[in-house]
């Protein structure tokens, strides 16, 4: 009990810091430059803490890890993925930044003569984009604080069971997350994300120092007793528990779940540079030397983090072991509390494991917050700039007016997140973060690209290649086996959303990113040869220019 | 400009994503060739992912001092 109080007071404490960072943010953002992009008084170090604390989500911190400490090696690959896809970023993020000013549409638009149809279809996909990642984190987030609070297992906190308690936690979270952008905007989304980024990095770090003391700080005795524990020897240090398995004797299956996990690779590696909320913080600095800067600053940081989920993973195989990690959470979520415990125990006796743990607690809880604020901010962004100011208000909105209607929309996309949520609350809906990434790499990252680089490009290219590969990856996972048809050979039960004799699925791959990105770029070509519009040379050598040099960006 | 940065981005865009997608590859298809053992517990899967945040800093930082040697002046001359 005492460790649930203690957990339960360091959430409220977060809480209560960063509302009065809120509060504080109020009373200074006042027109659309204040909420959109605070001001664009970061400095590229703190965006960069910042941008760093959007990308990693609870998903990465507790998922990783959990990955790693059930599959071994596997999960590490996620991590390299996850790191490597920084530099596209990098390569974008001064043009972007330059050419834009608060959202991915206007970077769209800078080239193209009619403006409509473009914007519209950038608040879709960024909103799209945003839901389903905000639904995972937030389902997620359910799932977590009532783990974290003991309540899975028939215990009762403040008298309520685990049903409740989850819904609880969601609308709170959701809550809270409203609170946050609709009064804060992007300076306290910004500060939240700067304290969040704090706290994970040094839980990590007194973590992985416990962890790896254990072990004398000898990593490759932590690796053999991880693989000892794990029962799977050798091949737990290897890659294939998880992902691209070997089926004997099924030279088909086996090929599919190779493809699979390609298909997974590459939608990490490419989605990122199109993720609505990293997009949207590359604008919250004053220049594109900053902006450069801030990701610098991010692969820095998010590079040593999940080098430290290493030790994290194979420490808690080691030194929680398989069945105790099962036992709570089959998925391996809870690992790392479970490792806090484990190595805080053996420091501080007891009350040394229950600190450790409150604090590893805090530490997710406030990750999930930052990181569905930000999702939230970069969707009602774009809702009001994009889709409010430019395409119904035929871009002659007063700013006042925008605002309030971002501050609305933030309001609108957090209740659906929370109603959904909630819905949604029993499913697992890790395949969701899967689904964000690919949707942002076919259509987004397409859009981005070929505006900024190839020099036919127009307005019907822009949209055919949004829609086209939101479209595509979305119809694909519907028809996957993650939707229906998936069953365990061992047990018959259904592996997917549908139950078990629900069987609609014709595409066989569980991650659409290898047919859905080439589409993406398929469509962006294709549109552009069969839309009657010709590309303005002009603007787009006014736009590279600007792009390149910053001349004219503000 | 347009084609020094758009070089720079081709050089750096070919070296992550060909070395990214090869050792995605062989963690998929080479499986025996990733086993290897390298030294105690350490194998070759386990070098080649340690390598590739090597190479994300390394291709990082080398880009970095190339903006800021060859690009920024050049768009300083422009603005």
């Amino acid at each position: 009990m005492t460790g649930r109080a203690l957990t339960f007071g360091l959430f409220l404490a977060f809480i209560l810091i960063t509302l009065a960072i809120t509060v504080r943010a109020r009373a200074t953002t006042r027109g659309a430059d204040d909420f959109y992009a605070g001001g664009r008084t970061f400095t590229g170090p703190q965006n960069g803490i910042a941008l760093a604390g959007d990308y990693m989500s609870a998903a990465s911190f507790l998922g990783i890890a959990g990955i790693i400490a059930l599959n071994g090696y596997d999960g590490f690959l996620y991590s390299i993925g996850f790191l490597v896809a920084w530099l596209l970023a990098l390569l974008l993020v001064e043009l972007v930044r330059n050419a834009g000013r608060f959202t991915m549409g206007d970077v769209l638009v800078r080239r193209v003569r009619r403006q409509a149809p473009v914007r519209r279809a950038a608040a879709v996909s960024t909103v799209t984009v945003s839901v389903f990642y905000l639904l995972a984190q937030m389902v997620g987030a359910g799932a977590l604080v009532s783990l974290l609070l003991g309540i899975h297992r028939g215990e009762r906190f403040l008298g309520m069971g685990a049903a409740t308690a989850k819904t609880v936690t969601i609308v709170a979270v959701g809550a809270l997350m409203i609170l946050y952008v609709a009064f804060g905007g992007m300076k306290a989304t910004t500060w939240v994300q700067i304290i969040k980024t704090g706290l994970l990095m040094a839980g990590a770090v007194v973590l992985t120092a416990l962890v790896l003391g254990r072990f004398g700080f000898d990593a490759g005795a932590m690796l053999g007793s991880a693989a000892d524990a794990s029962g799977k020897g050798e091949a737990f240090l290897r890659p294939g528990l998880q992902y691209g398995q070997d089926v004997p004797g099924d030279a088909y299956r086996t090929v599919v779940n190779k493809l699979d996990f390609i298909s997974l690779a590459l939608a990490l590696v490419l989605g990122t540079a199109g993720l609505p909320h990293v997009v949207a913080r590359f604008f919250a600095v004053p220049d594109g030397r900053a902006a450069r800067t801030s990701v610098s600053w991010a692969i820095g940081l998010v590079g040593v983090f999940y080098l430290m989920t290493l030790a994290l993973g194979f420490g808690a195989a080691a030194l929680v072991g398989r069945s105790a990690i099962v036992a709570q959470d089959p998925s391996g979520n809870t690992a790392v509390p479970q490792l806090a415990q484990a190595v805080g125990e053996h420091v501080g006796g007891r009350a040394g494991g229950d600190v450790l743990l409150a604090f590893i607690g805090a530490v997710a809880f406030a990750t999930i917050l930052a990181v569905v604020s930000g999702l939230v901010l970069a969707s009602s962004t774009s809702l009001a700039h994009d889709y409010f100011g430019q395409v119904l208000m035929l871009g002659r909105p007063r700013e006042s007016q925008e605002v309030a209607v971002a501050r609305f929309a933030s309001f609108l996309v957090g209740s659906l997140a929370i109603v959904l949520a909630v819905v949604a609350r029993d499913l697992n809906v890790a395949f969701l973060v899967a689904l964000a990434f690919a949707m942002a790499a076919s259509a987004n990252v397409p859009a981005i690209v070929l505006s900024l680089f190839w020099r036919r490009f127009n307005a019907a290219g822009v949209v055919a290649g949004i829609y086209g590969g939101l479209v595509a990856s979305l119809v694909l996972v519907v028809f996957s086996p993650v939707v229906s048809g998936k069953v365990d050979p061992v047990t018959g039960e259904s592996l997917s959303l549908f139950p078990a004799g629900v069987d609609f699925h014709l595409f066989p791959l569980e991650n659409p990113g290898l047919v859905s990105i080439p589409i993406g770029f398929a469509c962006a070509v294709a549109g552009t040869f069969a839309g009657r519009e010709k590309a303005d040379r002009d603007r787009y050598d006014d736009l590279s220019v600007r792009a390149l040099t910053g001349a004219g960006s503000q | 400009m347009r084609r020094r940065f758009r070089r720079a981005a081709v050089v750096v865009t070919a070296g992550f994503l060909g070395w990214y997608l090869v050792f995605v590859g062989l963690a998929a298809f080479a499986r025996g060739f990733m086993a290897r053992t390298i030294a105690g517990n350490v194998n070759v899967a386990l070098l080649l992912g340690l390598l590739q945040f090597v190479s994300t800093f390394a291709l990082t930082l080398g880009y970095l001092a190339y903006a800021r040697r060859r690009l920024d002046p050049l768009a300083g001359e422009l603005r």
